[in-house]
């Protein structure tokens, strides 16, 4: 009895952070696939740009300009390509949320 | 009573929506819900991490992995090239445990019991999981190169297609050949690891030859059709950099090899004698996933869920990076493997919450091939979910290669390295 005791209050605990804990974001997962190069939430080491913590209209703009082929590039032409438009934004505005 | 028999409990007399998908629970702190990683390479390794990072530190992870450290493949060719060294590629997993608070276990997995969600190690050790995430890499299928199970013929025919103590064994072959020798390359039938690495390293032994060994030649003998990645950009360099001393040969499958003589023996062709024979041989799914029952695609790879990568075999377990029966388009690569590593983290801490897993996944896939010791070429593409075929398509319009080999991608080759090493280890 004790032992289900113990239980139900560990059930109440779990129930409790079952409500707290959300479905991890969409969003938050698409950008950590462009962490490869530029770092775990946009923070990148020598040699690619870090993302964190830069100005969201920035970034936009950035990746909009790949996208169109109006900003040269070596490949971020090619991946951009792969988003829409409102998930380049979504995705830039993660990044600006992130602590450089 | 066990707790996971408990939370089932809960879950059916419960009218608390999302519970169905429960099987563990993920409260912050010492008592959540527990996640075993088996194999520390690019998928594994990602998927720890990624775990404790989308639960905020929520859930427990442990990460078995026999290796002391974590050697890369990608830039492992340059070891052979003779510019970087072993240490140079190699990364520790204590990050993993110091950051990011994932338990490492030195151990191999000695067999996986999906019915009692437990992991038995070699050791002796047992590990009981909510979820299983096995990134296993590949094992090679030795029984079709019948002359490779002699007493030190796999000592002296060298793979090096798992970095580490082979690299430096081929290297050193290379540096003990004596000028005029010649490399032999064998290529396996596609889907093999890393779809450009063999064309790549065929350019960086050409790179040392012609620095130091000018007389000698390299042959490549392919069991496939055709170039298997970036094919214009490797032909132009094998023309630019390495005239007449790389000799491609395509439809030349190797089935056997006297590894006594450095002789392989082919499908149709005469037999051929290098002074250094590098075989690469068939491979399927790492050991550990064929003896669970995981490699449903011709016993080789293993079919998932795109969606969590779960196994469609065994439930709770989920399989990533090379072992997987990949989806259209996407290469067997470390860069994929991490991205297989994220969406899987992402998948399974929902599901211990009780919740779906994210619905569109998108990724993209980057590699990076030397041709010469500075001068580097790419493929890129992305990978997005497709929900009515249930499997990831690369996204019409997007992706492509270089347009031509540069110093400024050798640039880029080398910071891709660097930060994903330190995006899955540390």
């Amino acid at each position: 009895m004790v032992k289900t005791m113990k239980w139900l209050a560990a059930g109440a605990l779990c129930a409790a952070a079952v409500g707290a804990q959300a479905q991890v974001d969409q969003v938050r997962v698409w950008a950590s696939a462009c962490a490869n190069c530029h770092g775990t939430d946009g923070r990148a080491l020598q040699g690619n740009e870090p993302l964190a913590g830069k100005d969201k209209d920035e970034l936009v703009q950035k990746l909009m300009d790949f996208k169109t082929g109006r900003k040269p590039a070596t490949l971020m032409h090619q991946i951009s390509k792969g988003y829409s438009d409102e998930q380049l934004q979504q995705i830039a505005a993660y990044f600006a949320a992130q602590k450089k | 009573m066990q707790r996971r028999q408990f939370v089932q409990t809960l879950g059916a007399g419960s009218a608390i929506a999302g519970l169905g998908f429960m099987s563990g629970c993920a409260t912050p702190g010492g008592s959540g819900a527990k996640v075993v990683v088996v194999g520390g390479g690019y998928g594994g390794a990602t998927a720890a991490k990624y775990v404790r990072l989308f639960s905020d530190h929520g859930v427990q992870v442990t990460l078995v992995e026999p290796n002391a450290a974590f050697v890369s493949c990608p830039v492992s060719n340059l070891v052979i090239q003779g510019s970087k060294t072993l240490a140079d590629i190699t990364t520790p997993y204590d990050n993993l445990a110091k950051r990011h608070g994932v338990k490492i276990v030195r151990d191999r997995v000695a067999s996986i019991d999906p019915d009692k969600r437990m992991v038995k190690l070699a050791g002796g050790g047992e590990l009981p999981y909510d979820r299983l995430i096995l990134s296993p890499g590949i094992d090679f299928m030795w029984d079709s190169l019948p002359g490779m199970a002699k007493p030190g013929a796999q000592d002296k025919v060298l793979h090096a297609w798992k970095a580490g103590a082979q690299t430096v064994a081929l290297r050193q072959q290379l540096e003990a050949m004596p000028d005029g020798g010649v490399y032999a390359l064998s290529i396996p039938l596609a889907p093999y690891r890393c779809p450009p690495g063999p064309y790549e390293r065929a350019c960086m032994v050409a790179n040392y030859f012609k620095k130091a060994k000018p007389r000698s030649k390299v042959v490549i003998f392919d069991a496939n059709d055709d170039i298997q990645s970036k094919k214009g950009l490797f032909m132009k360099a094998w023309k630019e950099h390495y005239d007449g001393m790389i000799d491609y040969r395509p439809k030349h499958k190797v089935v056997d090899v006297d590894a006594a003589t450095n002789t392989l023996k082919f499908e149709f062709n005469d037999d051929f004698k290098a002074a250094v024979a590098n075989v690469v041989p068939n491979m399927r799914a790492g050991e550990i996933a064929v003896k669970t029952g995981l490699a449903t695609a011709n016993a080789r790879w293993c079919e998932v869920d795109f969606l969590t990568f779960e196994s469609k075999a065994h439930k709770n377990i989920h399989v990533l990076g090379d072992a997987i029966q990949i989806a259209p388009g996407m290469p067997k690569s470390g860069h994929m493997a991490n991205q297989h590593g994220k969406t899987c983290a992402a998948a399974v801490v929902s599901l211990l919450a009780g919740k779906a897993p994210p619905s569109l996944p998108i990724y993209a896939n980057t590699c990076y091939s030397f041709v010469t010791d500075e001068d580097v070429v790419h493929v890129a593409s992305v990978h997005r979910y497709d929900a009515e075929k249930k499997t990831m398509l690369p996204v019409p319009g997007a992706g492509g290669v270089s347009v031509a080999a540069s110093e400024l991608e050798g640039r880029y080759a080398h910071a891709w390295a660097r930060n994903i090493w330190a995006d899955s280890l540390a």
